[in-house]
């Protein structure tokens, strides 16, 4: 048997017309519906982008210059060729291992402990959000003075409590504060991980739990092979956000290290700024800044492309 | 009558918006205004909040000014001394100050670039000969002046008599930095602290400061006549070195490579060291019974020879200037002169010293509780050392901290440091 399908006799093509007509009368309105989003995103994306790219291919050395010349790609084979922007680079992507991989690990275990049914479960999810709800430049702060040197709450309380003899310092070699930072960097994000993995996990059915259970599947069996599998999607959009947010670290070292010591947490937006605010090589930095928004825009695809491995196609 | 479209209507907020974001796109270049002030005017004002002035002071300052210029209304900012310059050079394009606090090492850079006004001739001679002289090099570029001084000065030398004398130290040995090495390593010796010397040799401009200070004592430079770096040779090194040594014994504080010069304020008015270079601020602190345990045992002191017998300080003036892009720069001028005007300094001077030569005169300079600093300030005033006068400052000084941290927290041996250091300093300055 075959079928035929033929087109309705009521979407005929006067009403069609009709409506495109309505359509065009109808686009000064919604042009002008658009038009105040429309300026905002040209005047605080599109323009700064645009702006900062022609930036980097001219030689800008001043925040008052009016004229320019241009120097094609002479700032990005300059960074390119630049063993201490490569060095930039490289702790760039210490940082954003690292401090994603925490922020994964313990924001897992978080989610975990918060999706139990136990007394005062909107305390303990409020007391999680707090460090995340805190502006950066007040946890940075914060931290800062914790774990400083001379007069840190962390050493005298560690020497109060007798695990420490002497003051340490916290922050004293170049890789040591890279990690600290990274791990301040976490505790201030860790919370957001938590509540995105905690929503997925509530989407998790206890009818699935029950029946494993019901197979004998222990808590562990249960947690590795039902809800981290199931967690997936929502693991590998953290994963997108958090690498793309930890790549981009600025205010956190500013405030705790202002890249040293010994440049060893001069990441690349640290780096970009100097070269562009304190330099005033702006075109090195806005070159700098387009090379940190490809680095971004290569991880992305990378995790986009696992995405619709895992998805089906539906990234 | 004259109709309009419904359509021309609904587009009248694109072409309105499109009229309003252009301008903001535009580059803008220093302002031209008329310069007058008359009329209420209101000026922004940018100061820094840690060291000299507090920020109470400048607000009575201002007041003061207010009171005088009742048509003259000033809006300060007040931001840390290491956000000082950046905020200087990001607002210029937006033309968001009038006047400006600007560090010693900046003019070059700030004035070559057009961000500053030239007020060479608004100066009186009576003025000139009665400023410090070393302290007009803070505004001065190219013989041009562009601004006015109003923190002279350089970095100090302190050190507590009271843990000298414990562990039976002769004030004498501060004469050179030999002695103050001997001394440590006595006062050390004899438990009185275990870390005798702290410094500001954190990853930030500070540790340039004492650098230099050390370099100019054993008889170093920054650059040669040619313009080259000359720091990773001779008295550069040897400095460096020394600094080094410090450490490895545990004469200096190691949270020194952390430190700023507020944090070696509390350390030393907390008792936890005995000696260190810092600015004038912290004399008036340490004998402030409500923050400081060391009340009374301070003393300023001209910076401690080296081997060649200099002992200079590091120059650490800052003046008020106009900014190019100012569109009340008569008001801000005003504005200026007021507050590095004698009158004013003087009412301040537990904070800051005068920049008029015929100010340490006053009594309250002179008999006041200030009067050994000023002894000190005045004697140090002649040797002042200059840290590199170039446009591209901040690179090369970048460099410089790179190359001292990687030398005293990395290990790597100061002549390596040192000579990297110098080759990125030449490549910044060669362009």
């Amino acid at each position: 048997m075959s079928l035929t399908l033929r087109r309705p006799a009521s979407t005929a093509p006067p009403a069609a017309g009709a409506r495109r007509g309505k359509v065009e009368r109808q686009w000064p309105l919604a042009l002008a519906l658009l038009a105040p989003a429309m300026i905002v995103v040209f005047g605080v994306v599109l323009y700064p982008m645009g702006r900062t790219l022609v930036l980097s291919l001219v030689d800008a050395t001043s925040a008052l210059q009016t004229a320019f010349s241009f120097s094609g790609l002479s700032n990005y084979t300059a960074l390119l060729s630049d063993s201490e922007f490569w060095a930039t680079v490289w702790r760039t992507a210490v940082f954003t291992v690292f401090s994603t991989a925490v922020e994964l690990a313990v924001g897992l275990l978080l989610a975990q402990f918060l999706n139990q049914r136990i007394r005062g479960q909107w305390f303990f999810r409020s007391l999680v959000v707090l460090a995340w709800a805190l502006p950066t430049i007040v946890s940075a702060n914060m931290w800062r003075w914790i774990l400083h040197p001379e007069y840190g709450a962390l050493n005298g309380l560690l020497m109060n409590l007798g695990l420490l003899d002497s003051y340490k310092d916290w922050v004293g070699g170049p890789t040591q504060a890279l990690f600290v930072v990274a791990l301040v960097d976490a505790w201030k994000t860790t919370p957001l991980v938590a509540i995105l993995l905690l929503a997925s996990m509530q989407t998790i059915g206890d009818d699935v739990y029950e029946a494993a259970a019901m197979d004998g599947a222990g808590a562990v069996r249960r947690f590795l092979s039902i809800t981290i599998p199931m967690l997936k999607p929502a693991i590998a959009v953290v994963l997108v956000l958090r690498t793309i947010e930890a790549f981009k670290v600025f205010d956190i070292i500013y405030i705790m290290t202002r890249g040293g010591p010994d440049s060893g947490t001069t990441t690349i937006a640290f780096y970009t700024y100097l070269k562009a605010f304190s330099n005033q090589e702006f075109s090195l930095g806005s070159a700098a800044a387009y090379l940190t928004v490809l680095f971004i825009f290569v991880l992305s695809l990378v995790y986009l492309r696992m995405l619709r491995t895992d998805s089906g196609g539906t990234a | 009558m004259h109709s309009i479209s419904r359509r021309r209507l609904l587009s009248l907020p694109l072409v309105l918006g499109a009229a309003a974001a252009l301008p903001g796109c535009a580059v803008s270049g220093p302002s031209r205004g008329s310069g007058g002030s008359s009329g209420p005017v209101t000026l922004n004002a940018l100061f820094m909040k840690q060291a000299s002035y507090s920020e109470d002071d400048i607000r009575g300052m201002l007041a003061a000014f207010q009171k005088a210029h009742p048509d003259i209304t000033v809006q300060p900012t007040f931001v840390a001394y290491e956000a000082l310059h950046d905020k200087i050079v990001i607002s210029a394009p937006a033309g968001t100050y009038d006047v400006v606090l600007i560090d010693c090492i900046w003019p070059a850079e700030l004035a070559g670039k057009n961000m500053l006004l030239d007020v060479t001739d608004r100066y009186q001679q009576a003025w000139l000969d009665d400023i410090l002289p070393g302290t007009l090099g803070s505004i001065t570029y190219k013989d041009r002046r562009y601004g006015m001084p109003w923190i002279p000065g350089g970095k100090i030398f302190f050190y507590n008599t009271r843990m000298l004398k414990d562990a039976g130290v002769d004030e004498t040995a501060m004469s050179t930095w030999d002695g103050v090495l001997e001394a440590a390593r006595t006062l050390k010796a004899k438990k009185v602290v275990e870390h005798p010397l702290v410094w500001s040799w954190a990853h930030a401009e500070a540790m340039i400061c004492d650098y230099a200070q050390l370099l100019g004592a054993f008889g170093g430079r920054f650059l040669d006549d040619a313009g080259k770096a000359a720091f990773h040779q001779g008295g550069g090194l040897q400095a460096l070195e020394w600094m080094r040594r410090t450490l490895d014994e545990g004469l200096s504080a190691p949270s020194s490579t952390k430190l700023l010069e507020d944090d070696v304020k509390k350390v030393v008015v907390q008792g936890d060291a005995a000696i260190a270079l810092n600015w004038d601020y912290m004399y008036s602190e340490s004998n402030d019974p409500k923050q400081s345990k060391i009340v009374g045992e301070l003393k300023p002191a001209v910076s401690p020879k080296g081997p060649g017998g200099q002992g200079p300080a590091v120059d650490g003036s800052m003046g008020l200037s106009v900014t190019a892009t100012s569109k009340h720069p008569d008001a801000a001028w005003q504005l200026v002169a007021f507050l590095c005007g004698k009158d004013n300094q003087l009412q301040y001077v537990e904070r800051s010293l005068p920049v008029w030569n015929s100010a340490y005169e006053d009594p309250k300079l002179t008999s006041g509780a200030q009067a050994p600093l000023v002894a000190a300030d005045k004697a140090q005033y002649g040797s002042l050392i200059e840290r590199p006068q170039v446009v591209q400052y901040n690179a090369v000084s970048q460099e410089i901290q790179a190359g001292l941290q990687s030398c005293l927290v990395g290990g790597t041996p100061a002549a390596q440091a040192l000579s990297d250091a110098a080759a990125k300093v030449d490549r910044v300055i060669g362009g």
